[in-house]
Order: C-alpha cells, then sequence, then structure tokens
C-alpha cells in the first residue's frame, strides 16, 4: 500500500535499466525501497513504472528521479537509429566508411563494419578549412541548402555537419548549421565541433554520428517518460545519468545524447566512489561481475578514472569523457570447455540470460561458471528447493562430468573448482592489465566488489592480485541504481592546444580555462536541483613532444607558469614511468574542464532496514551446507546478510546470502562490518 | 612429469600475462610513435638452450609472430662459438642484423638472458621499430637499394647494458648514426624497461609454481600447441595445393617477383615448399630467412588465431626450397622490403594455396600492402626538415562469411592509419580527397573491400616523394571463381603534367614543388565465389551507393540495371548470366 503524500516527501528515486534488471533504489528520510523487476528493453518506461510500483513509491510525492537508461547503448549497438544524414567537406564523405585502416582482432582477416551513415546520405558541399583555421574554400551556402533538402527528402530525421578542422575554426559549420536549422524541421542536428573539438575527423565525426542518430531516439522516449510521471502527478525533475557519472535534465540531455551511451556501468563506479568516499577507502579497484561480463574501473583519491576516447565496438569510437569502464571478458554465464590441446578454458562464449546456467533451470544444457559455483555449494539459484535439488544437481554434475571431468581425469567438483579457478586467474590477470595501462599497482587499492556474481569471486581475485581488503557494498546488486541517487551534476570541455611549451602563452590556458569555468558554471545553475557546492576540476593531458600517450596533469590554479607546467609534467612522468627526460620539451595536448555541481550527500546505513538485523550472530545464521573449498568439502554456515548484527565480525567458511547476491568467505578470511553497512574481507595470505 | 591440467592452464595464463605486461610496458613509455601508437613491437619469452618461443605478447604486431627466436637463437649460437662476449646478469644485447635472424634494419632487438640460481632459465627479448637507423632514405624504406649498407647501421649482438648498465659508449656510436636521435635513448629505455617488466614478474611466477613446474609445464605447453595445430591441420585433405604470388618489381630491376609455393599436406604436417621462387633480387624486396618464416606462421595464425603462440604450434610445419631464392637473401643484400611488403606476399600465397583445402577458415588475398608514401622535404615557413609517412590500407578479400572490409590494415600489421587533421598540422601539405577506391573490390558472391583513393599536395617548400607498395601490377587474388582485386595506383601531378612511376608502386625520390599532388589509389580485395552467384539486390545496392558503376555491375556480376527508377532487370540479368556462365 503507497504511503500518504507527507510520509514521501523527500524522497529521491535511482532507477537503472539493464540488459536483465530494472533496479529501483529510492531513500527517504523514513527509509529505503528497493524493487528489481525485469527489464522491457523495447519500451524501458514500462518496467521503470513497474520498479516504481514495485516499491510502492507514490509518484506524485516523489522529490527526485534519477534514471539511467540504455535506450541509446542498445540504439548503436543493434543499429536501431533515427535515419541520419551528413553533411560534410567536399572530397570527404567517406571518411566515415573508410575509418582509419583497422580490423577487428589482430588475427584472422574476418570481419564487417557498417557506417552509421549509409553513403547515399553523406552529401559532400564545397568549403575548406586549413590546419590553423584559415578559409581556403568558402562555404557554399546554396549547397549546404540545397544538401539539406535533398536529405529530408530521403527521410532523414537526424543531420550531421562535419567539416575537416572545424575544431580550429568552426564558423563554417556554425553557418551552415544555421542554414540547415532555417530548413530542418526538428532540433536534431549535430555540429561535429559541438560535443568535442579535437583534430581527428573520424572519431570527431562518428561522435557527432552517433550524437545524432540516437538523438531522436533518446529524445522520444524521455520525453513519454516524463509525460507518464506528469500524468501520474509528479511534478518535479527528472534527470539522466551520462556517460561521465553526472546527471542532465532530461529536457537537456538529448542534445549531447552521445554521452549517455555508457552510462549504465558509470553509475556503478560512482556509487563505489561515493562509498568508498563514506567508508575511507578512496582508492578502489571497481569489479562488476554480472551474468555475461565483468566490468572494471579505477577510483583514485575517490575520484573515477575518465577517459576520453572509449570505443564502444570496433570502429566506434565515441570521444567524449565518460568513466573509464574496461569490459574484461567472463562472466557468471561464461561456458567453460576443453579445447582440443586438452586444455581448460573459460569463455569468451556465454549462455547469456536466456538459456543461461544449467543451475538456473531454464534450458541452459552448456556448462557455466555459475554452475561451478553451484556444484561447489557456493550458489543457490533463487526459489532453489529441496526437492528440485535432485534432478538440477543430478543435471549440472552429470554434464560437468561429460564435457569436462573425463577429459580433465578428475572428479565433478574437481572440475567446477578448476572452472572458478581458471576464470579467477583470466580475470585476475585482466584486472592487472586494466590497472597498469592506466599507471596503477592493484596492490595500492581495494577491491569493491559487486554486480550479481562479483562477490561469489571477490576474496579469491583480491587473493590472487595481492590486493588486502575487498569493500562489499550493502546492495552489490543494486549498485547502479545507487549511482543514479549519489550522482552529481557534471559538465566537461575538452579543448585540443597541441602547442609545446616553447611556443605557448601561458595566458592561453588561463583564457581557456575562464571560458570552460564560465560556460560549465552556468550550465550547472540552469538545472533546478539543490546543490552543496560547485567545483571546478582542471586539468592539461601532457606528452614529451614526440610521444603519443598523453598523461594527465592536474591544475589546482589557471594561472600556472611555464617552469613549473614542465616541472610538474616531469614529476608525474617519473612517477609512472621511473624514467627521466629533463632534456626534451613538454606539448599541451587538451585543457580539459570538468564543473561539478555536488549534492548534498546521503547516509548510506539507510540502505538496511535496521529492524531485520539480528542481535546476535547465530541468530542471523540461516543453515549450514557443506562447501567445496580447496580440496575438501567443509560444512559452512550461511548466514542471511541482512541479519547480520551491525557490527559483525566473523572467520570464513562462510556463505552470507542476500537479495541481490551471494558472498563467499573462504576459510582464513575475515569479515568485519563498517559504520555505512559495507562488509570488509580481510584477506589471508594478501600483502 | 605429472602436472595437473589445470595448474598447465594457470601457468600457460601466467606466461601470457609476463608477454602482455611487456608490450604494454614498451609501448607506454615508448617516444617513437611507431612503437606507441602503432603498436610496432612485440615481446616475448624465450627457451635457454636454443631461444624456441615460449610465449609472446598478444598485443605484439603480427609480423613478429614467431621471428625472435630465430634472432635469440643466434645469440645463443655466437656466445656458443665464442663471438659474442659471454653474458651476466643484467646484460642486456641489442642486434639488428638482417642476416641474424631478423627483419629489415628498423627492428631492433633486445636480448637480456634471466637467471634463476645462477643460471640461465631462459631469455627475454623485445623488437621494436626504430624510426630511423640511419642509410641514404631517412625511415629506411628504401625503393632502390641495392647493398645492405646504405640501408643503414647493421648491428651484430652486441651488450648495450652490461650489468645493469647503458653503455654509452656503444649508444654514442648509434647515436652517431641514426636520424632524429635525440628522443631514441627514451626508446632505448622503454625497450629495456619492458624486459625488466619480464624479469619482475616472471620472477614472481616461478616462485609462486616452482621453477621445475614451470619448466615441465612449459615443455608439455609446447606438446599440446603441437596437438592442437594438428588437430587444426586435420580439415585440410591429404594433397598439395599450389599457388604463385607476385611482387610487382624489386624497385630496381623492372620485372615481377614470382613466390611458387606448394603446400603438401600429408598426415598432421603441412610442408610449405617455396622452391621455383625467384633468385635472389637487386634491388630491396629481399626477404631473409627468419621473414619468410615468419610470414608463414603469421598466415597460419590468420587463419587459426586461437592455437596458442609457442614452439610447439609451428612444429607441424616445415618450410623448404626457399635456399637461393629471394626469400633466403644474404649479405649483402638489401631487404628493406622485406617486413612490410614481401611477408606479405608470402601470406597471400599461403592463403590462395589453402583457400582451396579450408574455403570456410581462408579468405580470398587481402590487399597486403603497407602502402608506403614517405615525402621528405624543407618546410620554409617553420625552418625545419621533415619527413611524413602516410601508410593506407586496402580491401579485405571476400570470404565464405561476408563481403571483405574496406581499408583494413596490412595483414602484417595491426597500426591505425593517422588522421588528415593530424598530418596537415605536422606537414605541409593538404588532402584533396580521402574516398574509397571505387570499382576495386574483387567480384565475388561475396564481393572484396574496397581500397583507398586520396590525393595530396605540397603546400610549400620542396620535396621528395617516394613510394613503397605493392600489387600495382596484379591484384589481390580472388578465390573459388571469385575476380582479383583492383589495383594499386599512384599518379604524381608535376607542373600540371601527370607522371606514373615506371615500376607503377615504388620510386624513389620524385622531387616535388609547392602545387604539385599525389595521388594514390590503393588495391581492393580479391573476391570470393562466382560474381554470377551474388545476390543481383546486393550488386544494386553497390551500384545505388555508388561503389560500382552501372557498366562494372554488367560486366563483373552480370547485373543489369535499368528503367527509372533504376533497378535490377531481372529477366536481362538471368539471360546475360547464362550467356556469362556458358562462355
Amino acid at each position: 500500500m503507497a504511503d500518504s503524500e507527507d510520509t514521501q516527501a523527500g524522497t529521491i528515486v535511482g532507477v537503472d535499466v539493464g540488459g536483465t534488471f530494472t533496479d529501483l533504489v529510492a531513500l527517504s528520510p523514513r527509509g529505503l525501497r528497493l524493487a528489481k523487476v525485469p527489464s522491457t528493453i523495447d519500451n524501458q518506461s514500462n518496467g521503470v513504472l513497474r520498479a516504481l510500483d514495485a516499491a510502492e513509491c507514490d509518484i506524485a510525492a516523489l522529490d527526485l528521479i534519477v534514471h539511467g537508461t540504455t535506450t541509446t547503448t542498445n540504439a548503436v549497438l543493434e543499429r536501431k537509429l533515427a535515419r541520419t544524414g551528413l553533411i560534410t567537406t567536399q572530397g570527404f564523405r567517406d571518411i566515415l566508411e573508410l575509418g582509419r585502416r583497422t580490423r577487428p582482432q589482430a588475427y584472422g582477416m574476418f570481419g564487417e563494419f557498417k557506417p552509421l551513415i549509409p553513403r547515399d546520405l553523406r552529401l559532400e558541399v564545397p568549403e575548406r578549412m586549413d590546419c590553423d583555421g584559415n578559409i581556403l574554400t568558402r562555404l557554399d551556402h546554396g549547397a549546404v541548402a540545397n544538401a539539406a533538402r535533398s536529405l529530408l527528402d530521403h527521410g532523414c530525421e537526424a543531420v550531421v555537419v562535419h567539416f575537416l578542422h572545424a575544431y580550429a575554426n568552426p564558423i563554417h559549420e556554425q553557418q551552415a548549421v544555421e542554414i540547415v536549422q532555417s530548413i530542418w524541421p526538428n532540433n536534431y542536428i549535430t555540429a561535429g565541433h559541438a560535443l568535442l573539438s579535437e583534430n581527428r575527423e573520424y572519431e570527431r565525426g562518428v561522435t557527432a554520428a552517433v550524437n545524432a542518430s540516437v538523438q531522436p531516439v533518446l529524445s522520444k522516449y524521455v520525453e513519454k517518460l516524463l509525460q507518464t510521471l506528469t500524468d501520474q502527478g509528479y511534478k518535479r525533475d527528472l534527470l539522466i545519468m551520462n556517460g561521465n557519472g553526472g546527471m542532465v535534465r532530461a529536457q537537456n540531455v538529448a542534445k549531447e545524447a552521445a554521452k549517455t551511451v555508457m552510462s549504465g556501468p558509470a553509475s556503478g563506479v560512482m556509487a563505489a566512489a561515493f562509498t568508498g568516499r563514506m567508508c575511507n577507502e578512496p582508492n578502489l579497484i571497481t569489479y562488476d561481475m554480472g551474468g555475461t561480463s565483468t566490468d572494471v574501473a579505477l577510483i583514485r583519491g575517490s575520484t573515477p578514472s575518465v577517459s576520453n576516447e572509449i570505443e564502444v565496438e570496433y570502429g566506434m569510437p565515441i570521444h567524449v569523457p565518460m568513466v573509464d569502464v574496461r569490459t574484461v571478458g567472463a562472466g557468471g554465464g561464461s561456458i567453460a570447455r576443453i579445447n582440443s590441446g586438452g586444455l581448460l578454458e573459460v569463455g569468451p562464449e556465454s549462455a547469456g540470460a536466456s538459456p543461461g546456467p544449467i543451475c538456473y533451470d531454464r534450458g541452459g544444457t552448456e556448462p557455466t561458471i555459475s554452475d561451478a559455483n553451484f556444484l561447489l555449494g557456493r550458489l543457490r539459484p533463487p526459489n532453489f528447493s529441496e526437492t528440485a535439488e535432485t534432478e538440477v544437481s543430478r543435471n549440472v554434475r552429470g554434464v560437468i562430468s561429460a564435457r569436462l571431468a573425463s577429459a580433465l581425469n578428475c572428479s565433478a567438483v574437481e572440475a567446477a573448482a578448476a572452472v572458478v579457478r581458471v576464470a579467477n586467474a583470466k580475470m585476475a590477470g585482466a584486472i592487472r592489465m586494466v590497472s597498469l595501462s592506466l599507471g596503477a599497482d592493484p596492490r595500492d587499492f581495494a577491491l569493491f566488489a559487486f554486480g550479481g556474481a562479483g562477490p561469489l569471486h571477490a576474496a579469491a581475485l583480491a587473493r590472487e592480485l595481492d590486493i588486502p581488503r575487498v569493500v562489499i557494498p550493502a546492495r552489490p546488486g543494486l549498485t547502479n541504481a545507487l549511482g543514479c541517487v549519489v550522482a552529481d551534476l557534471r559538465h566537461d570541455f575538452v579543448r585540443t592546444l597541441n602547442a609545446s611549451l616553447g611556443t605557448l602563452d601561458p595566458n592561453q590556458i588561463g583564457s581557456i580555462f575562464s571560458a570552460q569555468i564560465a560556460q560549465g558554471k552556468s550550465m550547472v545553475l540552469n538545472e533546478t536541483i539543490a546543490l552543496d557546492r560547485v567545483e571546478s576540476i582542471l586539468s592539461l593531458d601532457m606528452q614529451f613532444t614526440g610521444q603519443t600517450h598523453l598523461l594527465r596533469v592536474p591544475i589546482d590554479n589557471p594561472a600556472i607558469t611555464i617552469a613549473e607546467l614542465q616541472d610538474r609534467f616531469e614529476r608525474i612522468y617519473f612517477e609512472r614511468f621511473h624514467v627521466e627526460l629533463p632534456n626534451i620539451q613538454a606539448t599541451v595536448v587538451n585543457v580539459n574542464c570538468s564543473i561539478v555541481g555536488h549534492r548534498p550527500p546521503l547516509d548510506l546505513t539507510q540502505l538496511f532496514d535496521q529492524k531485520k538485523r539480528a542481535t546476535s550472530l547465530k541468530d542471523a545464521q540461516s543453515s549450514t551446507r557443506p562447501v567445496y573449498f580447496g580440496k575438501t568439502w567443509i560444512d559452512t554456515p550461511v548466514y542471511s546478510r541482512d541479519g547480520l548484527p551491525a557490527d559483525a565480525s566473523l572467520q570464513g567458511p562462510a556463505i552470507l546470502e542476500q537479495m541481490d547476491t551471494t558472498i563467499v568467505i573462504p576459510p582464513g578470511d575475515r569479515v568485519t562490518t563498517d559504520t555505512v553497512g559495507n562488509l570488509i574481507l580481510h584477506v589471508r595470505g594478501a600483502l | 612429469m605429472s602436472l595437473n591440467p589445470i595448474t598447465l592452464t594457470v601457468i600457460q595464463a601466467g606466461l601470457q600475462q609476463v608477454c602482455d605486461e611487456m608490450d604494454l610496458a614498451f609501448s607506454r613509455a615508448a617516444f617513437s610513435p611507431v612503437i606507441a601508437e602503432a603498436n610496432d613491437r612485440s615481446d616475448g619469452i624465450y627457451a635457454a638452450s636454443d631461444g624456441a618461443l615460449i610465449a609472446q605478447g598478444s598485443a605484439g604486431l603480427p609480423v613478429f609472430v614467431g621471428t625472435m627466436q630465430y634472432s635469440t637463437r643466434t645469440i645463443i649460437e655466437m656466445i656458443a662459438a665464442g663471438d659474442v662476449a659471454e653474458p651476466s646478469p643484467g646484460d642486456i644485447y641489442i642486434v639488428n642484423d638482417p642476416y641474424l635472424g631478423g627483419t629489415h634494419l628498423m627492428d631492433v632487438r633486445f636480448a637480456k638472458p634471466f637467471y634463476r640460481d645462477g643460471e640461465i632459465y631462459c631469455w627475454l627479448s623485445n623488437t621494436g621499430h626504430w624510426p630511423d637507423t640511419g642509410g641514404a632514405v631517412p625511415g629506411g624504406f628504401s625503393a632502390s637499394a641495392t647493398a645492405v649498407e646504405q640501408e643503414g647501421l647493421r648491428l651484430p649482438p652486441v651488450k648495450l647494458f652490461k650489468q645493469g648498465t647503458l653503455d654509452k659508449e656503444i649508444f654514442s656510436i648509434i647515436k652517431s648514426n641514426i636520424r632524429v636521435s635525440d628522443q631514441r635513448i627514451g626508446d632505448v629505455q622503454a625497450q629495456a624497461a619492458a624486459l625488466y617488466v619480464g624479469e619482475t614478474r616472471l620472477t614472481a611466477l616461478l616462485d609462486r609454481y616452482g621453477d621445475q613446474s614451470v619448466s615441465d609445464a612449459i615443455e608439455e605447453l609446447s606438446r599440446r600447441a603441437t596437438r592442437q595445430m594438428q588437430d587444426c591441420l586435420q580439415d585440410i585433405p591429404d594433397g598439395t595445393y599450389v599457388a604463385k604470388a607476385f611482387v610487382d618489381s624489386d624497385g630496381v630491376v623492372n620485372k615481377p617477383l614470382t613466390i611458387d609455393l606448394s603446400v603438401v599436406k600429408f598426415g598432421s604436417n603441412l610442408v610449405f615448399d617455396f622452391s621455383g621462387s625467384s633468385p635472389p633480387c637487386l634491388g630491396p624486396m629481399n626477404s631473409v630467412r627468419a621473414t619468410t618464416y615468419s610470414a608463414v606462421y603469421l598466415a597460419m595464425r590468420h587463419i587459426f588465431p586461437h592455437v596458442p603462440m609457442n614452439a610447439g604450434a609451428f612444429e607441424p610445419f616445415d618450410i623448404t626450397g626457399i635456399e637461393n631464392t629471394f626469400l633466403d637473401a644474404q649479405y649483402p643484400r638489401p631487404v628493406s622490403g622485406c617486413a612490410a611488403e614481401v611477408s606479405q606476399r608470402i601470406a597471400e600465397a599461403v592463403f590462395a594455396a589453402l583457400v582451396k583445402a579450408l574455403p570456410d577458415k581462408v579468405t580470398a588475398a587481402p590487399a597486403g600492402t603497407s602502402g608506403n608514401f614517405a615525402l621528405g622535404g624543407f618546410d620554409p615557413d617553420r625552418d625545419r626538415d621533415y619527413v611524413m609517412y602516410q601508410i593506407s590500407g586496402g580491401g579485405y578479400g571476400g570470404n565464405a562469411r561476408h563481403d571483405g572490409l574496406s581499408n583494413g590494415c596490412s595483414t602484417i600489421g595491426i597500426s591505425k592509419a593517422p588522421p588528415i587533421e593530424i598530418m596537415e598540422q605536422a606537414y605541409p601539405v593538404l588532402y584533396h580527397h580521402y574516398a574509397l577506391h571505387k570499382g576495386t573490390g574483387g567480384a565475388g558472391k561475396h564481393r572484396g573491400g574496397f581500397g583507398l583513393d586520396y590525393e595530396v599536395e605540397l603546400r610549400r617548400g620542396q620535396a621528395k616523394a617516394s613510394f613503397v607498395m605493392d600489387h600495382g601490377r596484379f591484384g589481390p587474388q580472388g578465390a573459388l571463381d571469385g575476380a582479383d582485386g583492383g589495383l594499386n595506383k599512384v599518379t604524381v601531378h608535376r607542373g600540371g603534367a601527370a607522371y606514373t612511376p615506371e615500376h607503377l608502386s615504388k620510386e624513389q625520390d620524385i622531387p616535388l614543388c609547392a602545387g604539385d599532388r599525389v595521388h594514390v589509389q590503393t588495391p581492393g580485395g580479391g573476391g570470393y565465389g562466382s560474381p554470377l552467384d551474388r545476390k543481383p539486390d546486393l550488386v544494386f545496392e553497390d551500384v545505388r551507393l555508388g561503389r560500382y558503376s552501372e557498366q562494372q555491375a554488367k560486366n563483373l556480376f552480370g547485373v543489369v540495371i535499368a528503367g527509372t527508377p533504376p533497378n535490377v532487370d531481372t529477366d536481362a540479368t538471368q539471360l546475360l548470366r547464362a550467356k556469362m556462365r556458358a562462355i
């Protein structure tokens, strides 16, 4: 039954649509509501409404709804895009089809690429700018108008204007946009330089093409959702998550729609950063293992790593600042098999959500990581009952025996243990590569484990990586929705400069920063949401002249001198590579500015219903079952996590079960609870 | 030896991880964009006894598959013979001699002995492509050298680091003989640092699993890779599969070089017999033994990408008949085209031979040239010399699954072409177009991908243009009745007149003045299957998108397009195709 309006006042709702489930977290001064309902992929708003309903939210009384959606992600990956046209510089319409001479994989000459905009909808107009922004050929205004009309005749709904060197001088793109605006029936017009001013025509063009072609899709979705909510009495703002971990008002989000493409994983990382700040773990490696894949990100000083160079899939770079989340392969549904060399392999094939692992009894027939965890006594599928156990167990054991154990010449249980071990080794290796590529040693971090399957493997992974502590948040399976609730407002700006320190006018950096700050602050202040404070985060991307990789140099004061810059860069370079190169000059490639509007902090202790907590550990124990650790079965106590006393501390082996995940504590590891509801797992044998 | 298969898998992953971390460390710290951005480098672990490949980084440039085992083996042999100084801990040997298990001079190898308990347990080696190693041509890709001395500084194995310390005297000799030398110290440090990372990580692996277990695992993994490769080869019916591939010319003598390959499959082995190939050539389109072997391995890895990379995987292959051909050049033959061009023709011959036996796993020939256009000159506005490289891709071959990719990377590389905007910032050039090379996809049931067509103008000053490309004379081969892909074309517009290089795809130092233009059109991929079996709708779609002309639809595919708006004339198409089939 829904509460009356005044009891839900002050409620903030985060609702995140994932591939399988739509998750909801509603926080109010009176307590917490959670919901997990199946996603409705074709129209995600149905799932959103169902989740609001399941959590018994009185929509009219809510204070704020923050929404993470995969509408644009799915549109891009499945190419369910609006019909989009391109108007570009004479001679260069094929840039979007030719790419940068790549292939999808290092080995193997197979592979296809389908450009976002087909060749007949890519039209050229006379104009040319040189790299310094000097006009070589004036824009032919009539040709632009003709091109726009022709694209409309061909049924285009959105249009991209993308000219060479527009980052150096956008005047032609601006003029062309004005002409198109006078003809085009809607606002779905994207100028290449507007989203990012970077000097790479393919990446800038694809980013603009993604933006234009998802704009109508996102805009319609958001409008419909907003309308439905309004019909139900909702009066406040609807905010949408961006891939940079910040959020934007629904009415404004479509303008830079490309920024929402990677928003799902970003919100989970934002929740991790926030939780880490609350529990004094500023340096985290996030480890989000779901059914089909595992996502990893790095958080340093409570700030997630951000990248301007995410590639969504082969040939599909989206160069706007986004939380740097890397997908490293295996998920619970990854399939184990024996290769022709007689060695065990796990993944990359996955049983996915459907039919899924065998143990979920939905028709799966391939042995997966989840099945291995099941056979080892670690994982119990929902609604697992004693009567069903015999049949499902027999089935899982039979398949693992036949497919894996016989070739490995061991028992089914030993084969299952091998699957978990191999999967862990693979994930640990991938996590190491991600952290090393970001210049970090995993041993300096705590592992933040979430997603439905993360806490099953976290302890073993941490041991493999010499990570001393694992943080398991209160609601591992609802972390993305929590990310929506804790997210800040955020706008990012990148300006490519590409100037060596020898030729750079120091005032130029200062004036770019000032302009970025002014623009960002006015954007933040235009949003109506309550803020604690507004922060400007400034940095420069630098390299030694002649080098390719960039290092990010944080800037605290825009009025920095050239000498200070060279010095600071050399210091950061040395920290990363342990190489001193005092005789080589540095170059400033990008000037970056992020304006963050911080919202008032939330109290994470609300994530647990304190009434459910037992007074002693014993009362929280629900059962005992044999679990396979190392090489033996150990009778292992199983606890309800929600029932753990607030100050619980326990020694492995143990299994903790909660609505959205299962946590495995191996023998010898110790678990404590912190004041904000996290479990801290202290890994024995790690440094 | 009784290692359980799970430990084996975990050690395999561990060895791979060591190499991948070396690759990463090398790229991240390198200065040369060829290494840092284009990943033109590779790292691996090699056996103490004979340099056999134990594991190699997965992010290495494909052309280095298996090559470093030959240079490492040479060092081991030369140490044993007393020709090279005895190793001690912390030493790093440098070598770039093509005839001692190398490729071209620009690929500089470092090899470091890895010690356990005072004994060499294995070698860690890496290769990085240096932007210059001296010689007549900046960057080293000569189109007309006639001896290796003209190609650059040749280093036999010498210790560049002695017990952990850089030998400044040797380094100063190197520095004095190469261009843009001031940044090379950064690359040397990066290359050495990668080996150090490998040392640290391999030590951790051995400490964890024990030296003997790891040694046993290495042996067993090699055996299993052999078994896996043999298992793959079972799909090939016993028999002989022949193919030829041609290099346009050697750059000096204007006549084609032939790679004459017969692949004999018998039992679980493949013999690649190259006897009958052209003799060593005068110009730089010679290959050396290590590169020839590597090109065969590379092609096989493109066909069976999932077999782990260690010496065992190459065990079922026997490569013969290269003696006295241009695939096994000896000192002082020039070799600067071996890694970038000849290796790709060797791979093409392997593809063309085996596509008949493995029609589902092998594609028609890809464009397979690095498309190297170099422009060297003086920029009066900036008062400096420059050398610009424009590498470009071409079409991939059609195949059993789909049409070939357009503008794909060279077979031997994984590097991206630079953006036009960055080229125009860095050099005094202006591109006039950068477009699909129309009509070049080889016709087939699944057509080849399209090449690239670009034209670039010199804006100021004077410069010299050089080209090392291929497929100017023969298009990439079609397969199973598919047509060959379109040709590579180079046209230089000088003072209003069009000039075509005599060797079509290769020429050195063509002088240009401001306003002159270079027009490059790269090859398309070979077609797969009969073009008469291609769905007429797909042919029409390509015509509608301007990729082929209506005339080409008719001549190449037997598809007649007519009417307003134009569409496939089904009856006329059937008639025409029947006629074409009858011929």
